[in-house]
């Protein structure tokens, strides 16, 4: 993993807070209206980290984790067999 | 009014009559950027052949949308003023999604330049201009309209070139052969010379058309509009840009599989046109269906055949790169070439036209493909990341800029490159960067713009107290009150080696010494050691 990647836990104490909130967000919605709106999340985080390396980093590494985690992907293995 | 084209006169080439040109330079096409050579060079005392297989200006606008850089290129060649008499400066773009504007954006120019960040002019007045200004130099620029060169042959101290003309075909020798024969240049055919990169599926559709009424709705205010999936053409995209005399340009993206020669066929054009346009009366004045792609020459100097322009790189239109990029090459090209004939540099001063305008294409290249990619959105994940970006553009500014419905030509930095001497930190030009403009009082108290005081040639250029040493080859000007927007420019109190092409070649402090002068000098003109190990 790369050095700019923030590894230290930056969401505690509101860890459960947060990730309830988000899934508040996508309450509702249809599929396809929550990609769309982790769409806008993406690009709304991307200004708010404001710093091309450092997301960079962070692109890589979701696509790392995909990678790393191959066997344990069960849901995205699924989906792509749905294609 | 649509433009009336006149017939260039074909004359009888002196190789035909019993003479022969004496002039080193030959350059293949008549367009702006073989035109634009031509006069650089003829400004620098150089001799040139213009050859071209054709005798007519651009047919179409083609190039439409010129860079406050290029102006300034054009302006240096005697044909600035001229341009922004004619041209359409645009004030207003807007960006539509859908039916919905998304935002509009006012460009306000910033103030203290002389041109302004774009005109819209089309290609033929360009070419009509270039022309008529070289016959400023009928001594120096030999304008040969209808002289097809069929084949060349590089013998090593010379190029030895074959051109056919209605009334026989002729030999011509010259020292070095530039060829600006576009896109699908016959030389770079002829060579067999690579051509690749990224080439795009999608077509497009350009058409001029000339209409009374103005599609912008009201007609003094110059706009641009650019639709992102419009009513009238789903899922796809469009551009409305203004030009001169009543006419419109309309871009619009056709599908990946969709008959090119159908589609330019006006059954087909005229309702696509009236869903934009509506029923007021137009008429239509030039079509073309074209695909493109993003793809340049590995190298652009090929013994004594040197390609410029889209013969050398062709870029996707969105950004106005194409017409833009081969302009800044013949400003790089010229004094470099002039410098070769006349002795003063040696010739390997073209690797530093390859190295520097090889580093513009790339960014050129970059720049379009980014902005072709974004207007074809190849999967539905990218489609879905586009759609979200504008519909958070509505409400966040970081979205808009997102939105890339092309990214102006603006001048490339040619820092770090080896023509120029690095500087020491402090405020001002970097090294490499092209001039920027500024209001000045001139040598006569009266106000004059900095660019266009420039001498031709290699120029000590010093702002406040400085002192200007005199070296043979260089000549100087001296800013002595320079006000804020200057000194905001510039800085104060400091001494530029410029380059004959308006880049600075090295930034010094109040007082320069004499030989480091000459050394910036010599480096500039590809003189120095490590320079000559590079070109061996």
């Amino acid at each position: 993993m790369s050095a700019l990647l923030e590894t230290k836990d930056q969401l505690s104490p509101d860890t459960d807070d947060v990730y309830t909130a988000l899934m508040v967000a996508h309450e509702g919605l249809s599929e396809a209206e929550s990609h769309a709106l982790n769409a806008r999340l993406v690009l709304l985080l991307a200004n708010e980290v404001g710093n091309s390396t450092r997301l960079k980093t962070l692109f890589e590494e979701a696509r790392a984790v995909r990678e790393r985690r191959k066997g344990e992907a069960q849901g995205e293995a699924e989906e792509e067999t749905d294609e | 009014m649509a433009y009336s084209y006149t017939e260039f006169p074909y004359c009888k080439p002196l190789e035909l009559t019993g003479g022969s040109s004496d002039a080193p330079i030959a350059i293949i096409g008549a367009g702006p950027v073989g035109l634009a050579l031509a006069i650089d060079l003829a400004q620098r005392g150089v001799k040139s052949v213009v050859l071209d297989d054709n005798n007519i200006v651009s047919v179409g606008s083609r190039a439409i949308c010129w860079a406050k850089r290029t102006l300034e290129i054009f302006a240096r060649l005697g044909i600035g003023e001229k341009m922004l008499e004619k041209g359409v400066t645009w004030k207003i773009g807007r960006l539509f999604h859908g039916s919905k504007e998304v935002y509009a954006f006012d460009l306000l120019p910033e103030e203290g330049h002389q041109y302004p960040a774009f005109l819209n002019l089309q290609q033929y007045y360009v070419e009509e201009y270039l022309v008529q200004r070289c016959h400023d130099f009928p001594d120096l620029i030999d304008l040969r309209f209808l002289n097809t060169v069929t084949s060349h042959h590089d013998l090593g101290d010379r190029v030895e070139l074959t051109v056919e003309t209605p009334d026989g075909t002729y030999r011509l020798d010259v020292t070095y052969v530039v060829a600006c024969d576009g896109a699908n240049s016959p030389t770079r055919e002829r060579m067999e010379l690579a051509f690749e990169g990224q080439t795009f599926e999608e077509q497009f559709l350009i058409a001029d058309i000339e209409m009374e009424d103005s599609p912008f709705g009201h007609k003094d205010v110059p706009e641009r509009w650019f639709w992102f999936d419009p009513p009238f053409h789903q899922g796809r995209s469009a551009l409305l840009h203004m030009q001169p005399d009543s006419i419109y340009r309309i871009d619009l993206q056709l599908d990946a599989d969709a008959d090119g020669k159908a589609e330019a066929a006006e059954d087909k054009v005229l309702p696509r046109i009236k869903a934009i346009v509506g029923e007021k009366p137009f008429k239509l004045d030039w079509v073309s269906v074209y695909r493109f792609g993003c793809i340049r020459l590995e190298k652009f100097v090929h013994g004594r055949v040197i390609f410029a322009g889209d013969s050398a790189h062709v870029v996707s239109p969105f950004g106005a790169r194409g017409g833009n990029g081969g302009v800044q090459d013949v400003d790089n090209l010229g004094w470099k070439l002039a410098a070769i004939v006349q002795g003063e540099a040696g010739p390997g001063l073209l690797h530093s036209y390859e190295d520097e305008r090889g580093h513009g294409a790339d960014e050129n290249i970059k720049n379009s493909s980014r902005a072709t990619s974004f207007m074809t959105p190849k999967t539905p994940v990218e489609a879905l990341f586009r759609r979200e970006a504008l519909r958070l553009a509505y409400d966040h500014t970081f979205a808009r800029k997102m939105l890339n419905s092309g990214r102006l030509s603006m001048p490339c930095s040619l820092d770090k490159l080896p023509l120029q001497t690095p500087a020491d930190e402090g405020v001002g030009l970097a090294p490499g960067s092209p001039m920027l403009d500024a209001p000045i009082v001139g040598a006569h108290g009266d106000d004059v713009w900095l660019i266009g005081s420039m001498p031709q040639g290699f120029t000590l250029l010093g702002f406040g107290d400085v002192s200007l040493p005199d070296i043979d080859g260089v000549q100087s000007m001296l800013v002595a009150r320079p006000d804020a927007a200057v000194l905001d420019r510039y800085g104060h109190d400091v001494v530029y080696l410029i380059r004959p092409d308006q880049h600075v070649a090295a930034r010094f402090g109040a007082n320069p010494s004499p030989a480091a002068i000459e050394a910036a000098r010599a480096r500039a003109l590809g003189h120095a050691p490590d320079l000559q190990v590079a070109a061996a």
